[in-house]
C-alpha cells in the first residue's frame, strides 16, 4: 500500500509549502514517540491529569427499557469534558518534544479548541484556535473557556465560516508559521500522518474499553458503537476491536434535520470520493468537486467530510455507518440523562440513539457506546430546538 | 519535444525582459468582463496567462484571490465554461495558456477527460495547487500525451532533494514561491528568496518564475538573471477590483 494510506483513501494532498512540516512530524513520530521516556510521560499525563483509565459503566435501566445490554465507555468523564484531551496532549508533549513553541488548532464546537488550550497551558505552550465566525458566535461560552486557558481565538470570515474553513485558515497559518508552530489537528483526518497520529493518541479508548469489558463479563461486547464527525473518537474506539472479527463496528453519522434537500454531515452515507484537506476521502461536494456546506444540530460532528481510515473501513465493509438524525439524537439526550443520570453531548447522542433506533435488532445483544463527551455544553442548543 | 510555456517564456527573455505571467480567475470580474480581460493582458505583451479554476477551499491562497475564486463559483463558473470559452477562442490569442486550481474539481471531472480538454483548448500548462510531487503521478501521465506540462511549486523550504523530485517530471517552468505563506501581494519580500532561486538555477534546466507576493516590478530587481518570470495574481485582482482594467496593470510590467 502506499505511504500514508488506508486501502485507496488517505494520502498528502497538500501545497509543497507544507511537505516539509509534514514529513518533520513523521519523523518526530518515529524517534520521539516511539521512545520509553515519552511513552510513560504521556501515560503519567493521561493518568494524573485527564483521570484515565475513563470509567466503563453499565446502563441497566435502559438496558431493561430496550432488551439491549447496553455499556457506555465514559469519555465524558475526562478533563474537559470529552475524548479530545487524549489526542490535544499528546500532540502537546509531542510539540514540546520537538521543540516547538506555538500549538495551532482548528475548532467546530469548541471542544477541540478547549483541549487544544488546556494541554497547551499545561505544557507551557502558545496556543492559536482557528475557529468560524458563525461558531465563535453559537459556542460562545467554549471561546470564553479558551481565552481564559490562555489561547488567541481567530475567527474565520471566509466561505462557510464554520468548521471546514477553520480548517483552511489553520492550514493557512501554519504555512507560514510553521518553523515554531505545529499543527494539532484536531480529529484522525487531513494530511498524512494526521490519520495515523491522532489515531495512536485515541486508540486507547478501544483498547481500555476492550479490557474493561472483557474483565467485567469474560466476553468480547457484540457490537462497538461511536459517533462520527472527522471521526477520532471513533477510531479510537473501533482500533482495538478490528482484528475482532464477531464484533460489529457500527460509526454513526448525523443526518441533520433528514429533510429531502437538506445539509446533513453523512459524507460515508450521502456523500462521494474526493479530495479535501489535504486527504483523499469521502466527501459532501457538487458533482463539479465544489465541497458542500454541512448541517447538523450537533457542531462536533458538522464537517463535510470524514478521516480516511473510515472511508477505507467503509469500502471494505469491516464498519458499517448509520444515519442518525437531529430529532433521534435529541431524543436519546433525554432519554439518557433521565433514565441513567448521564448527560451526553449531542455527538455522542447520535450513538446513543442508533442503538434506541435498532433495539428490534439488537436484542440480547451487548452494545459498547462510546460515549465520547458529556453535554453541559450543549444545553443552550437543546433547549433552543426544544423550546 | 518542444515547451509551449518555455519557449513564450524564453521569447521575451530574447527581447531582454522578464516574462510576465498574469493569473486571473475564470469568470472575474464577470463573465464577459473576463474574457476582455484575458485579451487585453494578451495585447499587452503577457507571455502566459494563468487561468484560475475556481475551487470552495483554495488553502494556498490567501483573502484576494479566495474572494475572487468564491465569487465566480456564485456565479456558476466551472470548468466546462472554461473550456468552451477557450475553445471559441483557439488560436486567437499569442501567450501560453496555463491552467491553476485544486485537484478535487478536477477529479470530478476526470483527470482524462480533463487532459483531452486542455489539449482541445489550447492549454498546455497545469499547476495543481494541493498536489505535492508524491501525489501526482497519474495527473502526470494523463497531461502529459496530451501536450498539457505539469508547472512545480517549489517553496523557500523546498530542500534541494524535493527539487531534484520535481525536476524529473517538470516541463515548461518551475514557479517559485516567493513567501512562505499564501498569494496576496506583500511589501517586500523575504531575504531568503535569492538564495533559493539560485538553488533552482541549480537543479532545474527549465526558467524559473517567481510569484506570490509580487507587488511592483522593482521588487524583482535583487534577483537579476535568476528570475525569468514573474506571476502577478492578487495585484491584479486588486486592480480589476478597484475600477481598473488589465490594460492599465499591465503597464507597470511590461
Amino acid at each position: 500500500m502506499k505511504k500514508g494510506y488506508f486501502g485507496d483513501f488517505g494520502g498528502q494532498f497538500v501545497p509543497e509549502l507544507l511537505m516539509p512540516p509534514l514529513l518533520e512530524l513523521e519523523e518526530a513520530m518515529n524517534t520521539i514517540m516511539t521512545t520509553r521516556e515519552f511513552q510513560r510521560e504521556f501515560a503519567d499525563l493521561l493518568r494524573d491529569c485527564v483521570g484515565r483509565p475513563s470509567a466503563l459503566t453499565h446502563c441497566p435501566n435502559l438496558s431493561k427499557d430496550t432488551g439491549v445490554d447496553l455499556w457506555l465507555k465514559r469519555e465524558d468523564l475526562n478533563h474537559t469534558g470529552a475524548h479530545k484531551i487524549n489526542n490535544t496532549l499528546g500532540q502537546a508533549l509531542l510539540t514540546k518534544r520537538m521543540g516547538k513553541k506555538v500549538l495551532l488548532t482548528e475548532t467546530g464546537a469548541g471542544m477541540n479548541g478547549v483541549a487544544t488550550a488546556t494541554a497547551a497551558a499545561m505544557m507551557d505552550l502558545e496556543c492559536v484556535v482557528y475557529m468560524g465566525a458563525v461558531d465563535v458566535e453559537r459556542q460562545a461560552l467554549n471561546v470564553r473557556r479558551m481565552e481564559l486557558l490562555g489561547a488567541r481565538v481567530i475567527p474565520v470570515e471566509s466561505g462557510t465560516k464554520t468548521l471546514k474553513d477553520a480548517i483552511n485558515a489553520a492550514l493557512r497559518f501554519w504555512i507560514a508559521e510553521q518553523g515554531n508552530t505545529h499543527y494539532c489537528f484536531g480529529t484522525a483526518a487531513g494530511p498524512h500522518p494526521f490519520p495515523l497520529l491522532v489515531r495512536e493518541f485515541q486508540a486507547i479508548v478501544g483498547r481500555e474499553a476492550r479490557q474493561q469489558f472483557q474483565d467485567k463479563t469474560g466476553k468480547l461486547p457484540d457490537v462497538v458503537c461511536a459517533c462520527v464527525g472527522g471521526g477520532s473518537n471513533a477510531i479510537g474506539a473501533f482500533h482495538a476491536f478490528v482484528p475482532d472479527e464477531s464484533v460489529r463496528l457500527v460509526g454513526v453519522e448525523a443526518g441533520g434535520t433528514g429533510e429531502p434537500g437538506c445539509y446533513n454531515s453523512a459524507p460515508l452515507n450521502l456523500g462521494s470520493e474526493g479530495v479535501l484537506h489535504g486527504m483523499k476521502s469521502m466527501l459532501l461536494q457538487t458533482e463539479e468537486g465544489q465541497i458542500l456546506p454541512s448541517h447538523s444540530v450537533s457542531a462536533g460532528l458538522d464537517y463535510p467530510g470524514v478521516g480516511p481510515e473510515h472511508s477505507a473501513l467503509h469500502a471494505s465493509g469491516r464498519a458499517e455507518y448509520d444515519v442518525i438524525n437531529d430529532t433521534e439524537a435529541l431524543n436519546a439526550f433525554q432519554v439518557l440523562s433521565r433514565r441513567e443520570g448521564i448527560i451526553p453531548a449531542l455527538e455522542s447522542s447520535h450513538a446513543v440513539a442508533w442503538v434506541l433506533e435498532n433495539k428490534d435488532k439488537l436484542q440480547g445483544k451487548s452494545v459498547l457506546v462510546n460515549l465520547s463527551g458529556r453535554g453541559d455544553k450543549d444545553m443552550d442548543i437543546v433547549e433552543r430546538v426544544l423550546g | 519535444m518542444t515547451s509551449p510555456m518555455k519557449e513564450k517564456i524564453q521569447a521575451a527573455k530574447a527581447q531582454g525582459k522578464t516574462a510576465v505571467i498574469p493569473y486571473l480567475p475564470a469568470g472575474y470580474p464577470t463573465r464577459e468582463q473576463f474574457w476582455k480581460e484575458l485579451e487585453m493582458l494578451d495585447a499587452a505583451g503577457a507571455a502566459i496567462i494563468e487561468i484560475g479554476m475556481p475551487f470552495s477551499d483554495p488553502v494556498a491562497d490567501g483573502p484576494v484571490v479566495e474572494a475572487a475564486c468564491l465569487q465566480v463559483l456564485e456565479d456558476g463558473i466551472n470548468l466546462k465554461w472554461i473550456f468552451d470559452g477557450l475553445k471559441e477562442r483557439k488560436g486567437q490569442l499569442d501567450a501560453g495558456l496555463l491552467l491553476m486550481g485544486y485537484l478535487n474539481p478536477i477529479l470530478q471531472y476526470g483527470v482524462d477527460k480533463f487532459a483531452e480538454d486542455c489539449e482541445a483548448a489550447g492549454v498546455s500548462g497545469l499547476i495543481i495547487a494541493d498536489m505535492p510531487i508524491d501525489e501526482a503521478d497519474f495527473v502526470i501521465k494523463a497531461m502529459k500525451p496530451r501536450g498539457v506540462e505539469f508547472i512545480p511549486l517549489v517553496g523557500l523550504n523546498t530542500s534541494k532533494e524535493r527539487m531534484a523530485l520535481y525536476a524529473r517530471e517538470a516541463e515548461g517552468f518551475v514557479y517559485v514561491v516567493s513567501v512562505l505563506g499564501t498569494t496576496g501581494q506583500r511589501d517586500s519580500l523575504p531575504t531568503e528568496v535569492k538564495a533559493k532561486l539560485a538553488e533552482v538555477r541549480e537543479v532545474f534546466d527549465i526558467p524559473a518564475a517567481l510569484g506570490f507576493g509580487l507587488k511592483t516590478p522593482s521588487q524583482l530587481e535583487p534577483f537579476g538573471d535568476l528570475v525569468d518570470a514573474a506571476v502577478i495574481g492578487s495585484s491584479l485582482i486588486s486592480h480589476i477590483k478597484n475600477g481598473g482594467t488589465s490594460e492599465s496593470y499591465m503597464k507597470a510590467w511590461t
